[in-house]
């Protein structure tokens, strides 16, 4: 053991720690050559790129963008013309139709995924689990022009010819449910996003749900709770940092889409209350528009959006956050 | 144990039978080796693409010692890599205005290459003949001032059918393309409202209408939605069998697109052609004139200081407008007229 020369250096060290810098120089160059600092550094190599990757990002798009913010300033993010031939530029249609697009999409989206994720990890049999499971993964690797084929081809049709008529016979009262029906628009967009937003939301919780420790539910089961209790009240409220987390991931897919987003949104960058009417996404207008514009102007208020987009997104996860935080107190509270 | 490591040779088998079979398979050689071959680089408009990378095949295939490449990223694109100088020449649908080219560093020389056209497409139920269009009802339709299919203007010139009372829904291109450009370069021409509101543009704010994203885009919601009226390029209506209609001419004809009569649009008006070349001709005056057709150009610098790129590109060009043409019509663009062709032949010799 002894003719071992770590295991020698490590006894002299435990032994008698060596003082001053030169001490700690020594200890590093021992950490450094088992392996410790090296991981050390290695990964926070790692975590700065990406941070750093980040705030390049938010720079660039920042200092490609001075000719608009420039001219517009903050009306940009309050005016609603897009005129590329007059060089009249603002954001605020299309901030509205990318939030209101992932709300429709959220809405759909996390009542499917978490009830669904909630039944095959915890009520289904693990055969059909397994199956269905990896089934519904599947649909997360569809590219997202598929998604946008189908819309135009299937959803769009279906919209309106049946449900989009249908919603207006029935809830045609309130303002989201009225004005012609294009079965492009706000209501199509949100669809298709849910669609394509569902396999993340589902296999995040279910991992999450799955990884519960088996003594919770026991405890429930114990305590005389029926199999949905111990569910409802101990394994999601234990699992609820990871289905929030699911949902975060959901919602930047949701914000950032382009393809699937444009082909069915309509394109029309208006701002209207109707789910019916055509509206435009930030993303999709950049993937529009960006390879023609020819004018300064037109080109570096394109990238503005993109830093808009940026913001948007910051600011909403940060929101999404504040609710965690709130919602994730009062439980303690509770218990 | 053992059943891993079966597995695991056999993975080694199958990965060094690839890699055997790949070092088999022959490398095509090219008689001219790398280091003698000529490179040069293009981008620009995505419209023309089919029949460039034609023609530069072509090209390659007769001189094997010229290689040119073409990237479609959009003539705005174009535009910004020419003049950024990372390529060595562009293409674009629209002639760039006086403002880019008084902002560029170097001279920039328009090249029409072959002609294209726009062509409304509409899905009114009930009606199978091709309608008739005229300058006053598509700038009224595009600019929502004409709602119903049954407008006394449409039906004016549409005798004989009988057209629905229902809504008309726009459909336009939500893509930067040329195909809008030369759409709202012709509104421009024959309305000044349009003129003075929209303008001309890759991308414009539409006053009315559904957004669809490419060719495919309209064609699809027009397919579908019915009432619906758009515009797609000649090109894609020819090659999907898609039906049109006829538009009026300046000189009170209306007629269909086809190679021919955008073909002549070009020639009706080489007479006044501008010695750069950068000239619309929608709306043209000629008798069997589309109105709706446009050039698309090659965007070459008049300085090219490499002696052998220059000799390359000015030998391509000739080649181009001559045995190059008669490619054009087996891929549905309409080849330049004789008086244009002339008349470039004679501009290349402005390249220094």
């Amino acid at each position: 053991m002894a003719t071992s020369p770590a295991l020698a250096d490590n006894a002299r060290s435990t032994g008698a720690p060596p003082p001053g810098a030169a001490g700690r120089v020594q200890s590093w160059v021992r950490r450094l050559r088992s392996g410790d600092e090296v991981a050390h550094l290695l990964t926070l190599i790692f975590a700065a790129t990406i941070f750093l990757v980040t705030v390049l990002l938010v720079y660039e798009l920042y200092r490609n963008s001075a000719l608009p913010r420039h001219k517009f300033g903050w009306w940009f993010f309050v005016t609603s013309t897009w005129d590329p031939v007059f060089e009249n530029f603002g954001a605020l249609p299309f901030m509205y139709g990318t939030v209101v697009t992932s709300a429709v999409c959220l809405l759909i989206a996390v009542p499917l995924g978490v009830g669904g994720a909630i039944f095959l990890a915890e009520l289904a049999p693990p055969r059909i689990s397994g199956a269905l499971t990896f089934a519904i993964e599947l649909l997360a690797a569809v590219p997202s022009v598929i998604y946008g084929l189908l819309g135009i081809f299937l959803l769009v049709p279906l919209l309106r010819n049946v449900v989009e008529p249908f919603l207006k016979s029935r809830l045609g009262f309130l303002p989201l449910f009225q004005g012609p029906m294009y079965g492009v628009g706000f209501l199509a967009a949100g669809l298709v996003l849910a669609v394509m937003v569902v396999p993340f939301v589902l296999s995040v919780s279910r991992e999450v749900l799955l990884a519960v420790p088996g003594d919770q539910r026991e405890a429930a089961l114990a305590l005389g709770a029926t199999r949905w209790e111990a569910t409802w009240k101990v394994v999601v409220p234990y699992a609820k940092g990871g289905i929030f987390g699911s949902i975060f991931l959901a919602l930047a897919r949701a914000l950032g889409e382009t393809m699937a987003v444009t082909m069915v949104i309509g394109n029309d960058p208006k701002i209207k209350a109707s789910l019916f009417a055509p509206g435009y996404s930030i993303a999709a207008v950049i993937a529009n528009e960006f390879t023609e514009a020819t004018g300064d102007l037109h080109v570096q208020a394109l990238i503005e959006l993109g830093l808009v987009l940026f913001i948007l997104t910051f600011i909403i996860n940060g929101l999404a956050r504040l609710l965690i935080l709130a919602t994730t107190a009062r439980g303690t509270e509770h218990a | 144990m053992k059943n891993l490591s079966n597995r695991t040779l056999r993975l080694v088998a199958i990965v060094g039978a690839v890699l055997v079979g790949f070092s088999l398979y022959p490398v095509p050689t090219s008689p001219v080796p790398p280091a003698d071959r000529l490179q040069i680089n293009g981008a620009g408009a995505t419209f023309p693409y089919p029949i460039y990378s034609k023609w530069f095949d072509e090209y390659h295939k007769a001189h094997p010692d010229v290689e040119i490449n073409y990237q479609s990223i959009g003539s705005g694109g174009g535009i910004r890599q020419l003049l950024a100088g990372t390529v060595d020449f562009g293409a674009s649908d629209g002639p760039m205005t006086d403002e880019q080219l008084g902002q560029a560093k170097i001279k920039v020389l328009h090249f029409p290459t072959v002609l294209g056209a726009d062509v409304p497409t509409y899905n009114v139920p009930g009606v199978t003949v091709e309608l008739n269009f005229t300058p006053e009802v598509l700038a009224g339709i595009f600019l929502g001032k004409i709602t119903k299919w049954n407008d006394p203007e449409l039906a004016k010139a549409n005798s004989g059918v009988s057209l629905p009372g229902n809504d008309i829904i726009v459909v336009h291109r939500s893509d930067g393309s040329g195909t809008t450009y030369i759409w709202t370069d012709y509104l421009s021409k024959v309305s000044d409202d349009w003129k003075t509101h929209v303008g001309r543009n890759t991308s414009v704010n539409w006053p009315v209408g559904l957004g669809g994203k490419g060719n495919e885009g309209v064609s699809g919601l027009v397919k579908q939605t019915p009432n619906s009226l758009g515009y797609v390029e000649l090109i894609y209506a020819i090659q999907n069998h898609m039906p049109y209609g006829r538009v009026r001419n300046a000189s009170g004809k209306f007629v269909k697109a086809d190679l021919a009569s955008v073909t002549a649009a070009a020639a009706s008006v080489s007479g006044e052609m501008p010695a750069d070349f950068r000239v619309s001709i929608t709306n043209a005056s000629g008798k069997n004139a589309y109105p709706i057709s446009s050039f698309t150009w090659l965007l070459i610098p008049n300085k090219i200081d490499d002696q052998r790129k220059k000799q390359a590109l000015t030998n391509f060009l000739r080649w181009m407008m001559t045995d190059g043409q008669k490619f054009c019509e087996a891929l549905a663009y309409a080849p330049l007229p004789k008086a244009v062709v002339a008349k470039e032949m004679e501009a290349i010799s402005r390249i220094d």
